[in-house]
């Protein structure tokens, strides 16, 4: 009876990087280099396309409300709230609902998306001061230019913030996909009995390595972002 | 009691035993049902032990992890060279996915509820930590000289001035982490830890991953358990720091 | 403070064995026809068939009962545990543990006293047998699956009635849509469909592994998902196959909806359940441990096991509760 060996750093590396015999007998090999991609590329992918359309939904709402220094109190309790929305609960009742698969498990990560982006749009256009918003109001600029060319750009920091925030979360929920019919990196993880200890512990670094590397590039597109006069501003 | 005719067939069930069903007229059979109000009302006690567990995992992963947040801030803050360490160890647990910890700590911690009781305690340290490292940055230098200035020990200043006004930010962490922490205790049943989780993928599992009423059922009860404690310590955090607007997010 | 919960389900467990033996021996004495009741605890425990008897020499051993995890699984787990409690001894349950390397790691590990395996899963799945290997007698699969489990210092309890056997199933309209009657009818077809399955199921000779193999199919996907979604991937609609067991509720109470695809290369081998512990469990247990394990499971014939699953997995009842139904119902308990 085949036994895979116990978790070791070493063991997880050969795990990212050769196929490995299972626990399960069979003889088709799991892991190796080939199977971590498709499966890290299904778990970004996912986290992409559901960002976009939490982002699609939830900004504009979050712009107008900020704008408009609306709902003050919604906007605000929703970032909090949308911490508490059980993930496993929601992929399960998309599954249920709609059926398994990349679309259910989309629609699950998106709403878990949607309350970080909402809120810190909200606060970021709130918290602009208004004497910039009254004087270009007194030059003659239409509300949407405001919005676009004077509370975006001063909010960026607080926005991109609240976008991060968000793709912390879907990336993260992402990883139990696998309960909605979506294989991510996470099959690594739930399946110790394919794919050994050695599995699970590769599994789990990959996940943070994808984790770190969405946070930096984000962390880079808000420095493209932010104007040169707000940089000088702590983050 | 026992029938000596029952007996002497022993180890065949009674004659009556098999029931005749009609799958499609049971609405928990049906798929196509989102919420079966009758099922529901006749088996909602038997969420009442995953409840309870889940509160228990959620207030005791809090307060392990706010103590050891807390102590570890003001270590930080007192002495800087600690400040880069704890910030790399929590940023690292920060990146690891609450259910890639869970699945970590099992081959070291075993089943159970002590290993969901780590890792929740940790993820609630984490959060905790950085926002106390931000609220006690935050408070104005201003404040703090002017309290030495009036001859108060380091230690006085801490307790009579930074900590007072980092409270809206320690507050909200605590909030952000308890939230959080509600949520995340669903996973614990992945680890044999208890919780709302095992109606889903738990020792309950018979209950079904695919059954819609069930699925409200628990999702309500912990989005309602989440909202409870929110409100409870935003209410709390206005009682100690009426100064200050409650911050969220 | 509370006393932790674990001890709680202890203490109701001990009250409960001495409720049921205080039931059976008053019970006992009001009858003398029937043999087994009327004994008092003896240090053998109750002989074969009968309500089982609570031995105090029992009570000293505790006894962890493990399961798979799946709702079959978690009654068997329920059966036993309820059963040994009644036999007098203290039992913890730890059910719904994982698939069955993990359910098998646990009982070498010893943190679960033994847990119920299917022969045809022990056999290909932990021995590497393939599956025209597996004898078809029960006793044959059940001597040869204990003759592998001895070699790795653990052993096997005689089988039960009823077996079990993994099934390509798919919705009604597929089938017909497709002319699907046996698994073979798949050639040819299979690449325009999906295929869903537990996470093992890949490796396994006896599940896609042997469907590729054997039967030489290729399908469009494999998804894994967990094996409570095994008819949810059917319920919505599209064409899609997925892993289904014999012994499923659903396909009898809904044969309207689901249907089999018939096993014509036999690549799905049937398997009687078994228990797995070990040497030393069974040494510290008694004669008690495999005595009363073996009693209960006289009256678990297909359609029982059947009856049970409808139970739980369509009216939504407690799998605690089915349990002990049954064993009631079998007059294995007061």
């Amino acid at each position: 009876m085949s036994a895979m060996p116990l978790a070791s750093i070493e063991g997880a590396i050969e795990f990212i990087f050769s196929p490995q015999y299972s626990n399960v007998t069979g003889g088709k090999k799991v892991g190796g280099i080939d199977q971590v991609i498709e499966l890290a590329w299904n778990q970004l992918w996912l986290t992409i396309v559901a960002l976009a359309i939490a982002l699609l939904v939830a900004l504009p709402i979050g712009l107008y409300l900020g704008h408009r220094h609306k709902w003050e109190s919604f906007a605000t309790a929703i970032g909090t709230a949308g911490r508490g929305i059980p993930e496993l609960i929601l992929i399960a009742f998309f599954a249920a609902a709609i059926g398994v698969g990349f679309t259910n498990v989309m629609l699950a990560l998106a709403i878990l998306g949607i309350p970080p982006i909402l809120a810190n749009a909200f606060v970021g256009i709130h918290q602009v001061d208004r004497a910039s918003v009254d004087a270009a109001r007194g030059m003659g600029m239409s509300e949407l230019e405001i919005l676009r060319r004077v509370e975006v750009p001063l909010a960026i920091p607080t926005l991109m913030g609240g976008i991060r925030s968000a793709a912390i979360a879907v990336v993260a929920t992402a990883t139990i996909a696998p309960y909605g019919g979506y294989e991510t990196l996470g099959d690594f993880i739930i399946n110790e009995n394919v794919y050994g200890e050695n599995g699970v512990l590769a599994g789990a670094i990959l996940v943070a390595l994808l984790a770190v590397s969405l946070e930096l590039a984000l962390a880079g597109v808000q420095r493209l972002l932010t104007s040169p006069g707000l940089k000088l501003r702590p983050a | 009691m026992i029938d000596p005719l029952s007996l002497a067939a022993a180890g065949q069930v009674g004659e009556d035993f098999f029931k005749e069903r009609d799958a499609s007229s049971l609405c928990q059979a049906n798929d196509a049902n989102l919420f079966c109000w009758d099922w529901a009302k006749n088996n909602i006690d038997r969420y009442e032990t995953f409840f309870i567990e889940h509160v228990e995992l959620v207030v005791i992963s809090v307060l392990i992890g706010f103590v050891a947040a807390f102590a570890l801030a003001l270590l930080a803050h007192r002495w800087q060279r600690l400040r880069l360490p704890f910030l790399l160890g929590t940023g690292v647990l920060y990146t690891i996915p609450s259910v890639a910890f869970f699945f970590l700590l099992l081959p070291l911690t075993g089943r159970g509820r002590d290993t969901a009781i780590i890792a929740l305690s940790v993820y609630t340290l984490q959060i905790i930590y950085r926002n106390t490292m931000l609220g006690l940055d935050n408070v104005p230098r201003s404040s703090v000289d002017a309290a030495r200035g009036m001859g108060m020990t380091r230690r006085q200043v801490l307790r009579k001035v930074e900590l007072p006004l980092a409270l809206p930010e320690i507050g909200a962490g605590l909030i952000i982490a308890t939230v959080s922490t509600v949520a995340i205790a669903t996973l614990a049943a992945l680890a044999g830890g208890g919780g709302l989780g095992e109606v889903i993928v738990g020792s309950e599992r018979g209950l079904g991953i695919s059954f819609k009423t069930n699925l409200i059922i628990a999702g309500g009860l912990t989005i309602g358990l989440a909202i409870v404690f929110g409100l409870l310590l935003m209410g709390v955090q206005r009682m100690l720091t009426p100064w200050r607007r409650v911050k969220a997010v | 403070m509370n006393m932790n919960p674990t001890r709680w389900r202890a203490v109701l467990a001990l009250m409960a064995a001495l409720a049921l033996t205080l039931g059976v021996a008053a019970c006992g004495s009001d009858d003398d026809t029937s043999g087994s009741a009327t004994e008092t605890a003896s240090t053998e425990g109750g002989d074969e068939g009968g309500a089982i008897v609570s031995n105090p020499e029992n009570g000293k051993v505790t006894l962890t009962v493990g399961s798979k995890n799946f709702t079959e699984q978690i009654i068997l787990g329920e059966i036993y545990a309820q059963a040994l409690e009644a036999a007098g001894y203290k039992v913890k349950k730890d059910l719904n543990l994982g698939s069955e390397t993990v359910a098998l790691k646990n009982v070498k590990a010893g943190t679960i006293s033994g847990y119920p395996e299917y022969v045809s899963t022990a056999l290909t799945s932990f021995f590497g047998k393939e599956p025209e290997e597996v004898p078809a007698d029960a006793t044959e699969a059940y001597e040869e699956a204990k003759a592998e489990f001895e070699k790795e210092n653990l052993t096997a309890f005689p089988p039960t009635p009823f077996a079990s056997a993994n099934a390509v199933g798919t919705t009604v309209e597929t089938a017909e849509k497709y002319d699907l009657e046996t698994v073979s009818d798949l050639e040819g077809v299979s690449e325009k469909l999906n295929l869903y399955g537990s996470p093992e199921c890949r490796q396994r000779i006896d599940c896609l592994a042997g469907l590729e193999k054997l039967y030489g199919l290729k399908f469009k996907k494999f998804t894994p998902v967990d094996i409570g979604l095994r008819y949810t991937v059917l319920e919505k609609g599209g064409d899609n196959l997925s892993i289904l067991f014999t012994t499923d509720p659903q396909l009898s109470a809904e044969s309207d909806k689901f249907v089999i695809l018939e096993d014509d290369k036999k690549v799905f081998p049937a398997g009687n359940v078994i228990w797995v512990t070990t040497p030393k469990v069974v040494e510290e247990a008694g004669p008690d441990y495999e005595k009363t394990i073996t009693q209960v499971q006289e009256g678990m014939t297909l359609e029982v096991i059947q009856e049970l699953g409808a139970r739980v997995e369509l009216e939504k009842e407690p799998a605690a509760k089915v349990a002990a139904e049954y064993l009631e119902s079998a007059g294995y308990t007061g």
